[in-house]
């Protein structure tokens, strides 16, 4: 058990050190360096802890139950593959902070950096280590969203915004339609269990979805490795800073492409669809990288299109998939990541050393930095696959299968000599690299003076170089065990152990890789000068560019179409988009009731009481008064709409539903109050807008008037049939029969809200409180129209005498009711679970407690004597509703499951104490807290407007004097 | 009563809906109040209309829940009410802080072009 949860820690650690590393501050570059180096080493720690295990042929599973509905499971697995494959990508990462220590300047932000890079190791790992196919592709797409942020790291260059926005929409369409073939392979084996899936071959090759699969899962594999004709992100990517583009372009993001072929090889592959598929993509992606990268003029450049190249070749490895094919793949995926990334490092030195990267101004720096010269002539020369180094050893397992492995189709027959072409092209770019970088005369006129590098920056480097050679001189030794457990990982634990040496004999592959140094060699002696001053590009090829294609389809998505979509259907005034809203919902609401709103043959009815009748004249007045008024009269809409409000109200009491009576009186008291601290801010109207009068308002007007109409008619008949339909039994009987029993209390209402749907009311609450702030926010930064920045006339000095006086007696009376409406609050809150009231009134009552204070004296006034702090109020609110509910987990009940007695108190009595009380506590304080908010917030705007006239007012009075 | 009910219900839409296309951002933000108190009594007419009988129960016994006000609209309502105001709230501070920033109280922050 303990090896499994050493899954879980290999997986968290690198996020961890992502949060640790975001905390850090912008220049700590030690301090994140160490943190991220100790992580990765602690990685490696539990990485040799695990291998024993691997290495005996045990698979290691860990799986936490994430969302079981989906059959979707946290799971991790660790086989010989994954271990070798995740070793890799740790040991590269240790290395490449080692290097970022050193090549990032004094003013590139350290925690940024090193938390990308830390979470994006870290979900190369959980990609890695899935267990469950679903879980893969999240961490897969997790790895594009990062590369993302990694290439963009300079986001001050456009390079690199492009390059990275060109990377993610490549990778993550990609990982959509890996995303569906993943969704496809679950439906068709029956599990999203990795194992499962790779022990279902038969079952999925035979399938008629057989080939979607495979189409959808080679999209997703191809964008992310490059592949050809997906491969043009990759050299865009070159604009991120060099250790990122030697991470993510060795061993880590390019790498999770051809991790997947030979990952799920034996669940899809083995057919001949896959053979050409994968074989064929890969052949022509190593030829084509291989050739372009001839002719770039820049070092990232030549190493990316080699990049390239290389992934064509371990794909199509992965294609031919025989055993010994899937173990090149393996091997070649390793010595690849030692290779490049050594290559990116020096060219990174190159480049920060001599400040470019152009190979045709750099020359001759042997001279200056010998060291890295042999460094990087040693790595390129594993690239170009010359004997003793690492890279000669796959290449020439590549040639072994690419010679002798038979099916008859052309494709195979001419393998070999494909093989070859490519590979005079590899010789040929590696000695131009070599040739033209640090062979021949001085560089002229570089922008820095060429040196060594400062030793820390080499290590790296070196280590990896020294990688390069023991691997290729002792091959048997070194990575031999490792690869065979990988490859068993892969295709079954009955593979034969198969012996990597250096020596053949003189065979057909040792004659191909002559054959191809000769040619190689002589292809760069004989064209070097055409080269260096053609174009950035083969002839003729480079002005065929996949780019182009995608930049074209780009704009025509993301600008041109939705443009003109825009205009053809869409409209930036509001108006027309109301106008069509209702008109939409009349006519969908007309087609689905047609027919189905007969009336009821025997309606049920309650007697009609006239004086019922008499209010709701008064309130169908009152509302249509407010609609007939508030363009010129806003203060008299604002009454008529009080109006409406109280007859709704008192309909509410009306027919048996106190609660709502009283909530809805003191909301409508605190919406007036509002409304009326609004009215000062917006523009003063007294005459008739001209406009108005002519003709095309008119018709405006009548066409309105006719859909509210209409709007109004249809949900007079759609109430009118509701309320006279016989009564079916519903939901509300039961929460009748069990809100004593269940609920403790005997006000329905509240026991629903606080304790049988306690969580709606939780999100309702949270609403609100996300309402307060959000007016808070708006209000900070708020700027009043001119117009309405002076003093309104009432307040002006001589109005304000006579406003004191007949303000007096008013203002004392709600002084002193101050401590009336908080014993009234409490006694709403208080009975609230037995009878009318409860948290939401109580709130309300207590905001206008405070609310009267600030209408009876000035701000300033009220402010010197209470303190109020809504936002505590509103914080402990939510706080308190949340921790009542996370309470009813200690006793292993769900999320707000209340509990309910009665508790009896001296001189009081029997009180209802639910802990739905304590929740309803939450309620109370929360709305508290945002009405008053919402209210203080507009009514210190006059505060501040006073202020901003003081300021107006001081430099005039300095000019005067 | 049904009847008075729903032309109530009716008049309060049609008038909320009327303000609702008009230009003026207060216009709207009545309308919008008024359109929420047709909304909010439609919803609590969907219970059942029952006079003099709140849903307040007694202490234990046998409940024949025929015999009160439909509770489960009234939750609903109550927490609509408070949301409403809150809604208008907000609504009102973008009002005076676009009326701020635009110089107009028009709803699309500038006035018809003619």
């Amino acid at each position: 058990m303990i090896d499994q949860n050493l899954l879980l820690v290999l997986v968290l650690l690198p996020f961890l050190a992502a949060i640790a590393t975001a905390t850090l501050p912008v220049h700590a570059h030690n301090a994140a360096a160490w943190v991220s180096g100790l992580f990765l080493a602690g990685c490696l720690l539990v990485l040799a802890a695990l291998h024993q295990t691997v290495a005996d042929g045990g698979v290691l599973v860990r799986t936490i139950r994430w969302v079981p509905a989906l059959r979707m499971n946290l799971s991790f697995r660790l086989d010989g593959f994954t271990w070798l494959f995740v070793t890799l990508v740790t040991a590269i990462g240790v290395l490449i902070v080692i290097y970022a220590r050193y090549y990032l300047s004094k003013s590139d932000p350290v925690p940024r950096f090193y938390s990308f890079l830390m979470a994006f190791t870290g979900a190369m790992i959980g990609m890695l280590l899935s267990g469950n196919i679903l879980v893969q592709v999240v961490f897969w797409e997790l790895t594009s969203i990062i590369s993302f942020l990694l290439i963009g790291y300079w986001y001050q260059s456009p390079a690199a915004r492009d390059g990275a926005r060109m990377a993610l929409i490549v990778t993550a369409t990609g990982g959509l339609c890996l995303l569906a073939a993943m969704l496809l392979l679950g439906q068709i084996v029956g599990s999203y269990d990795l194992d499962r899936v790779l022990a279902s071959g038969d079952i999925i090759r035979a399938h008629p979805l057989y080939p979607v699969v495979l189409g959808l899962f080679l999209l997703g594999a191809f964008t992310k490795s490059a592949q050809f004709p997906f491969h043009f992100w990759l050299p865009g990517a070159m604009a991120a800073p060099t250790p990122v583009s030697a991470y993510l372009h060795s061993a880590t993001m390019v790498k999770a492409g051809v991790f997947l072929l030979v990952r799920y090889f034996p669940a899809l592959g083995g057919t001949e669809a896959w053979f050409f598929a994968v074989t064929g993509t890969g052949m022509a992606t190593l030829i084509v990288g291989a050739t372009i990268a001839l002719f770039r003029h820049d070092l990232k450049g030549l190493l990316a299109y080699s990049t390239i190249s290389h992934l064509g070749l371990i794909t199509a490895l992965a294609g031919i998939g025989s055993q010994g094919a899937i173990l090149a793949a393996i091997f070649h995926i390793a010595n690849h990541a030692v290779f490049k990334a050594s290559l990116f490092m020096a060219a990174g030195i190159i480049d920060h050393e001599t400040g470019t990267r152009d190979m045709r101004r750099l020359s001759g720096l042997y001279r200056f930095m010998p060291l890295t010269g042999t460094l990087a002539i040693v790595a390129s020369a594993a690239m170009a696959g010359v004997p003793l180094l690492n890279g000669f050893l796959s290449k020439e397992m590549f040639f072994a299968e690419a010679a002798d492995w038979h099916n008859g189709t052309w494709l195979d027959n001419s393998l070999p000599y494909l093989a070859t072409f490519a590979s005079v092209f590899a010789v040929a770019y590696s000695l131009r690299f070599i040739m033209t970088v640090f062979f021949g005369p001085p560089p002229e006129d570089l922008p820095k003076e060429p040196h060594e590098p400062s030793p820390w920056m080499r290590r790296p480097v070196e280590l990896l170089v020294m990688v390069c050679l023991v691997v290729g001189i002792l091959p048997g030794v070194t990575l031999g065990p490792a690869l065979n457990d990988a490859a068993r990982a892969v295709l079954g634990a009955d593979m034969p152990y198969q012996n990597i040496a250096i020596w053949h004999g003189f065979n057909t592959p040792l004659i191909m890789s002559l054959v191809a140094m000769a040619l190689g060699t002589a292809l760069y002696l004989g064209f070097a000068g055409r080269i260096s001053t053609g174009p950035e590009g083969p002839p003729v090829l480079h002005r065929l560019r996949a780019q182009r294609v995608y930049e074209w389809l780009l704009l025509r998505l993301s600008w041109s179409w939705p443009r003109r979509l825009h205009r053809a259907f869409s409209t930036d005034q509001l108006q027309p988009q109301l106008r069509l809203l209702v008109a939409l919902t009349l006519v969908l609401g007309g087609a689905v009731l047609w027919g189905a709103m007969a009336p009821s043959d025997n309606p049920r009815t309650n007697a009609l009481n006239p004086a019922f009748a008499l209010m709701w004249l008064v309130g169908a007045g009152c509302a249509i008064g407010a609609a007939w008024q508030a363009k010129y009269h806003r203060f008299a809409a604002l009454i008529s709409l009080g109006g409406a409000g109280v007859v709704t109200c008192l309909t509410f009491a009306w027919f048996s539903a106190p609660d709502l009576a009283v909530t809805q009186l003191l909301v409508e008291i605190v919406t007036t109050a509002l409304l009326l601290l609004g009215l000062r801010w917006l523009p003063r109207r007294r005459e008739e807008i001209a406009e108005d009068k002519l003709l095309p308002a008119r018709l405006r007007r009548i066409r309105d008037l006719v859909v509210a109409g209409i709007g109004g008619a249809c949900i007079a008949a759609l109430a009118y049939v509701m309320m006279t339909r016989p009564l079916v039994p519903n939901v509300g009987d039961w929460f009748l029969r069990n809100s004593y029993y269940e609920g403790g209390g005997t006000n329905v209402v509240n026991v629903i809200l606080v304790d049988f749907r306690a969580y709606d009311t939780f999100g309702e609450i949270t609403v609100l409180a996300i309402v307060g702030l959000t007016v808070f926010a708006l209000l900070r930064r708020f700027r009043p129209a001119s117009e309405s920045v002076d003093q309104p006339e009432q307040r002006r000095a001589e109005a304000q005498d006579g406003l004191r006086d007949y303000m007096l007696v008013p203002a004392v009376i709600m002084r002193w009711m101050f401590p009336v409406m908080i014993v009234l609050a409490a006694y709403l809150f208080v009975r609230g679970h037995d009878l009318p009231g409860g948290g939401f009134s109580a709130g309300v009552t207590m905001a206008i407690a405070f609310l009267l204070q600030y209408i009876a004296a000035n701000v300033r006034w009220v402010e010197a004597r209470i303190t109020v702090l809504p936002i505590r109020w509103m914080g402990f609110g939510l706080l308190i509703a949340g921790l009542t509910g996370i309470g009813s987990w200690l006793f292993d009940y769900p999320f707000l499951t209340a509990h309910a007695r009665y508790v009896d108190l001296p001189l009081i009595g029997r009180i209802p104490a639910a802990t739905a009380m304590i929740f309803d506590l939450g309620v109370f304080a929360l709305v508290v807290g945002a009405t008053v908010l919402m209210l203080i917030a507009i009514a210190h705007q006059s505060l501040r407007s006073a202020r901003l006239r003081e300021q107006d007012a001081e430099p005039e009075q300095k000019e005067a004097a | 009563m049904e009847l008075v009910l729903s032309m109530a219900i009716g008049v309060l839409a049609a008038s909320g809906i009327w303000l609702l296309l008009r230009p003026r951002t207060f216009q709207v933000i009545v309308g919008l109040a008024l359109l929420s108190y047709a909304v909010n009594l439609f919803i609590f007419s969907m219970g059942r209309l029952t006079v003099g009988a709140p849903p307040l129960m007694p202490k234990g016994g046998f409940v024949n829940p025929t015999a009160y006000a439909d509770p489960l609209p009234q939750s609903l309502v109550l927490t609509a009410i408070v949301i409403s105001f809150a809604t208008t709230a907000l609504f009102l501070v973008v009002m005076i802080a676009s009326r701020g920033v635009t110089g107009t109280d028009h709803v699309d922050g500038k006035e018809r072009e003619t």
